[in-house]
């Protein structure tokens, strides 16, 4: 059988069933559109979002924080801004939030 | 043993489609990544990055990282090397932090990579069978292809475009220069690794001109029209640098038809000679020559591949990542590299599992230093549209013609907390 008739049934469950399973082992079996999404964030802001230099951390700072901050980027961004408008104009709601989540979930 | 794999999992899937034993997949899809083994070819960007996240993404999985150096140099921040802004050191990267997350890292070179037989060969006789490939090949120059320039050429006017003994050379005969010598660099046209990498070049000699060698001139004779961030260095240059740059563009005359490095001179397509005390020539390029023998070029040179997954779109099961891919509207650059081994280290963990990966998103952030405390750059947002690569309507694009001195010093600063985060985020070190 070509592999692709027999990928379907598991990226079915996975839609479906995925909240059932425990949060790692979801995790082990295909990495989250969430960590996708996050993963250019660590060429600045460091790996997992811990900076080990000038540009800030983001890890673990508070969910709303970060929603509100990395709206603001885009829609009416704070006296000094420079490149994180230019970021974030990519970015939807939706996607802000899973940033947010993701990286207030991160570990400091 | 593939074929064991995906039929075991092929009746998993018919299992759990049927409703049953759904908790036992997590433990089963565990096993299917520790008995697999990824192979990464190439320790830059790309491939370092690849690595490290599959690693993140998959605690068991085996893994491979061939390269041949036992450090890398990065191109990024040569140019700040050259201007004297920064130390070999800084720039040179080791892979410790890869073998202590049990990453196994041999120091060969991949000479075969058979898709069909998915096997490695390396320089060192040893044969590597691999589930799935990485393949961060780099560049590759195109001797030849600008008449006269070749590979004895490069010692005598380097071309600097892979960091390691050229950028070394090109910074002994910049520092072997007398005050009120002419620097000429020959710029290639069509596609290149780091398109604002020779204005950044330019910038930084110029830095160094100007603190040692003020008298000297810098003559940048170009291919192409126009050029990446352009405004931007233009005005950077005239602040700082006065009239020390001079750029020609092609409808100037500016597009270089042929190299003679042992005179240091160049002719232009309309028979102009320049003649240079340093010549650095930029030249045309392909991607790395392992991708031509693993049979993922096309007849461009370049690498074409699957938008959403990096895999290459002739050879099934090797993820092509970084420069050598043809995967506009991205640039060719180490921070491009670095998302696309991100995408393509989840890409395979999905496919390991027999699963579909979500949504690919890329950035690019290219800062580029116009002077020490002059940043500049460059930035965009990309996704699969389901057919093509494509930037995120309304992101992107370069830092304001109008900002102030305080816009351009964070810009400066920025720029260095860049290196030394994606520096960490690729190698482990800072």
């Amino acid at each position: 059988m070509p592999p692709f008739t027999m990928r379907l049934p598991v990226r079915a469950f996975l839609a479906t069933f995925a909240f059932a399973l425990p949060a790692t082992a979801y995790a082990d079996a295909t990495v989250s559109e969430a960590q996708i999404l996050a993963g250019p964030c660590a060429s600045c802001h460091g790996p997992g979002g811990q900076s080990p230099g000038a540009i800030p951390s983001i890890a673990g700072l508070p969910e709303a924080d970060l929603i509100a901050a990395l709206t603001a980027f885009r829609d009416n961004p704070p006296a000094g801004t420079t490149v994180m408008t230019r970021h974030m104009k990519g970015y939807d709601d939706a996607q802000i939030a899973a940033l947010a989540k993701f990286f207030a979930e991160a570990e400091q | 043993m593939k074929t064991t794999r995906r039929t075991l999992l092929g009746g998993i899937g018919a299992g759990i489609g049927a409703g049953v034993v759904s908790l036992g997949l997590p433990g089963l899809v565990r096993a299917q990544n520790a008995s697999a083994h990824v192979v990464v070819v190439g320790g830059g960007f790309g491939g370092a990055t690849a690595a490290r996240y599959l690693r993140r993404y998959s605690p068991d999985l085996k893994i491979t990282l061939i390269e041949p150096s036992e450090t890398f140099v990065t191109c990024p921040f040569s140019n700040l090397y050259l201007g004297g802004l920064r130390s070999w050191d800084s720039i040179t990267h080791s892979y410790a932090a890869h073998r202590g997350a049990g990453i196994e890292v041999i120091h060969a070179s991949a000479e075969q990579i058979d898709g069909a037989a998915r096997k490695v060969t390396l320089s060192d006789g040893t044969a590597l069978e691999y589930d799935r490939l990485v393949l961060s090949p780099g560049i590759d120059i195109r001797w030849g292809a600008l008449e006269g320039y070749d590979e004895p050429a490069a010692e005598l006017a380097p071309h600097a475009w892979k960091a390691g003994p050229q950028t070394q050379l090109l910074k002994s005969q910049l520092e072997a220069m007398a005050d009120g010598g002419t620097f000429v660099m020959s710029i290639t046209d069509g596609a290149f690794r780091c398109p604002p990498g020779p204005y950044e070049r330019a910038s930084m000699v110029a830095h160094y001109l100007k603190t040692n060698k003020p008298k000297s001139k810098i003559l940048l004779l170009d291919s192409k029209e126009t050029f990446s961030k352009q405004g931007l260095f233009k005005q950077g240059w005239e602040a700082l640098y006065g009239d020390m740059i001079e750029w020609i563009s092609a409808d100037n005359d500016g597009k270089v038809a042929k190299v003679d490095a042992s005179a240091l001179s160049v002719e232009t397509a309309f028979g102009v000679t320049h003649k240079a005390d340093v010549l650095n020539v930029v030249p045309p390029q392909k991607a790395g020559w392992i991708a031509d023998r693993a049979g993922v070029t096309n007849e461009t040179g370049w690498v074409p591949v699957k938008g959403n997954t990096f895999e290459s779109v002739q050879v099934p099961g090797i993820y092509v990542v970084g420069d050598a891919t043809i995967a506009a509207p991205m640039p060719k650059s180490g921070f491009c590299a670095n998302a696309q081994g991100k995408v393509a280290a989840a890409a395979i963990i999905a496919d390991l599992a027999g699963a579909e990966p979500a949504p690919a998103s890329f950035v690019n952030t290219c800062y580029s230093l116009v002077g020490p405390e002059w940043g500049i750059s460059v930035a965009g947002v990309y996704y699969f549209d389901g057919e093509k690569l494509a930037e995120r309507e309304g992101s992107g694009g370069v830092s304001p013609i109008e900002a102030d001195a305080a816009f351009r010093q964070a810009e400066a600063v920025y720029g260095a907390g860049w290196y030394a985060s994606i520096s960490a985020d690729t190698w482990g070190t800072v």
